[in-house]
């Protein structure tokens, strides 16, 4: 009996049919694709992109040159020289970083006592070259100035957790 | 001279265009196809499919086209150059010749000659040829074992198509196309032959290498089946062609089983609109089951298709064959 309503079921190909109207269903179902380049997915305040350097608010650059980020930095990505300056503090002359090294493990912020080296949350950085991809100061000070509020924002809520 | 005008020349003129009539509204049907079959299975996968190109991505083809007619046409060292690139242009050459018998509306045909279904099939048969080709001339394994299975397969079901046809025949009386499409007036013949409609759609996918019978290009175990080793404007030429052949098979289907360009019921509102846009509303059903069918349906096993085309469809159809002329003898519903 069973057989034979297997089979009575498989000439009228009702799985078939049940799978047709399960896929027909699905067809005016709201889609799920976020819109790329226009739409974004949020981010979590952890989230470790773009490098940048910070300055205080007067101005004055906060890396102080204590070299830990390059110490720890497990991909040698970071690359620093200091000197004194003028007025006698010490500061970096040279803060390379090779994004093309960095595994974006964000222990040079965990290092840094000052919050100077910060990983934004800019990930859109992508270059046709590799050289563009080793920053410099420069370039990481600019990434500070351009994503400063959005880096504080996400250090201040991350502060509790430090 | 003017004989050689009125015998010669003035009808070359006419059937050229005729033929353009034909083949740019195919050629855009076709790029409009690739484009709803993206927009299709997306949305059955929940996703948007092509939306940035143009409003709603409608230039997406188009974009389509012109980079692979940009792209260089790579010619394998190994491969055998003349059959190499005659492969794609038999493929799409025969692809579009077919249309030549497909009335879209009453009288709008090309040649409406009296063998019109014989000549159909003996051209969708010949396009193993092309296929059997590509495989043969790019001197791949992968091309050649996608070649040997797409003939197989086409061959398999091309015999069940066959006797489909013989039913539908047998009850319209004709081998002409409009004739079989007039003879549905009364009734579509998807109703009394319903079984064969199944089975013809399903023939239909085989015969034109589609899920879930595109084992030909399965990309998981073949790469690319026959056209592998295909790019630019060779590889256009397949798509083309085999995009071609799906609109074909649809409008062979709307016309044995769908009633053609007739009006669903031939009373007033449904009789003024034109026989062409029932048809292409017709066709578009039909396509839009193969695309369902490709958001739906898992590749069938090698052996599987085998079985299914030889063991089930084949009885099927024979019998349906038979009882059909019974029923036809019995019931004296012989057309005259």
């Amino acid at each position: 009996m069973s057989s034979i309503s297997r089979s009575l079921r498989g000439f009228l190909l009702l799985e078939l049919l049940s799978g047709f109207a399960l896929t027909l269903k699905y067809m005016f179902r709201p889609k799920v694709t976020l819109n790329y380049p226009y739409e974004k997915g949020p981010l979590s305040t952890r989230f470790r992109g773009e490098h940048a350097l910070r300055r205080y608010a007067n101005g004055e650059e906060r890396c102080i040159a204590c070299k830990l980020c390059e110490a720890i930095c497990p991909a040698q990505a970071i690359t620093i020289e200091a000197e004194p300056r003028d007025d006698g503090s010490r500061r970096t002359t040279r803060y390379d970083l090779d994004m093309n090294k960095c595994i974006y493990c964000g222990l040079c912020q965990e290092a840094c006592p000052v919050d100077a080296i910060v990983e934004g949350p800019n990930f859109e950085y992508a270059t046709e070259r590799r050289a563009e991809l080793i920053y410099n100061k420069q370039k990481l000070l600019d990434n500070g100035e351009r994503w400063e509020t959005e880096i504080a924002m996400r250090l201040e809520k991350e502060a509790p957790y430090r | 001279m003017a004989d050689l005008w009125t015998n010669f020349l003035w009808p070359l003129i006419l059937i050229l265009i005729k033929i353009m009539a034909f083949v740019l509204p195919l050629l855009m049907a076709v790029a409009y196809l690739t484009y709803a079959e993206r927009k299709v299975i997306a949305a059955m996968h929940l996703r948007k499919g092509p939306n940035v190109v143009g409003p709603f991505g409608l230039l997406q083809p188009m974009a389509d086209g012109l980079k692979l007619f940009i792209k260089e046409t790579v010619v394998p060292t190994g491969a055998n150059p003349l059959v190499f690139l005659l492969a794609p242009v038999v493929t799409f050459v025969l692809a579009l010749v077919g249309w030549a018998v497909i009335p879209v509306a009453d009288g709008w045909v090309i040649a409406d000659i009296n063998v019109g279904i014989l000549y159909l099939f003996a051209v969708s048969s010949l396009g193993i040829y092309g296929i059997i080709m590509a495989g043969w001339a790019s001197n791949s394994k992968y091309s050649f074992l996608g070649a040997l299975r797409s003939a197989a397969q086409m061959v398999s079901y091309e015999v069940s198509i066959g006797f489909v046809i013989i039913s539908v025949l047998m009850s319209a009386g004709s081998l002409n196309l409009s004739n079989i499409v007039r003879a549905q007036s009364g009734l579509w013949y998807f109703i009394p032959h319903f079984p064969m409609f199944v089975l013809f759609l399903i023939s239909a996918l085989a015969e034109t290498n589609r899920t879930p019978f595109d084992l030909p290009e399965a990309e998981s175990e073949l790469v690319g089946g026959y056209n592998t080793e295909y790019s630019a404007m060779t590889f256009a030429m397949f798509f083309l062609g085999e995009y071609a052949n799906m609109i074909l098979m649809s409008s062979l289907c709307t016309i044995l089983f769908l009633g053609g360009w007739l009006p669903p019921v031939a009373v007033a509102p449904f009789t003024w609109v034109p026989g062409i846009v029932w048809f292409a509303l017709k066709v578009a059903a039909v396509l839009f089951f193969y695309l369902w069918a490709r958001a739906t349906l898992p590749r069938y096993r090698y052996d599987q298709l085998m079985r299914l085309g030889w063991k089930i469809f084949l009885p099927l159809s024979l019998g349906w064959v038979v009882v059909t002329a019974v029923a036809l003898h019995l019931f004296g519903w012989l057309p005259k």
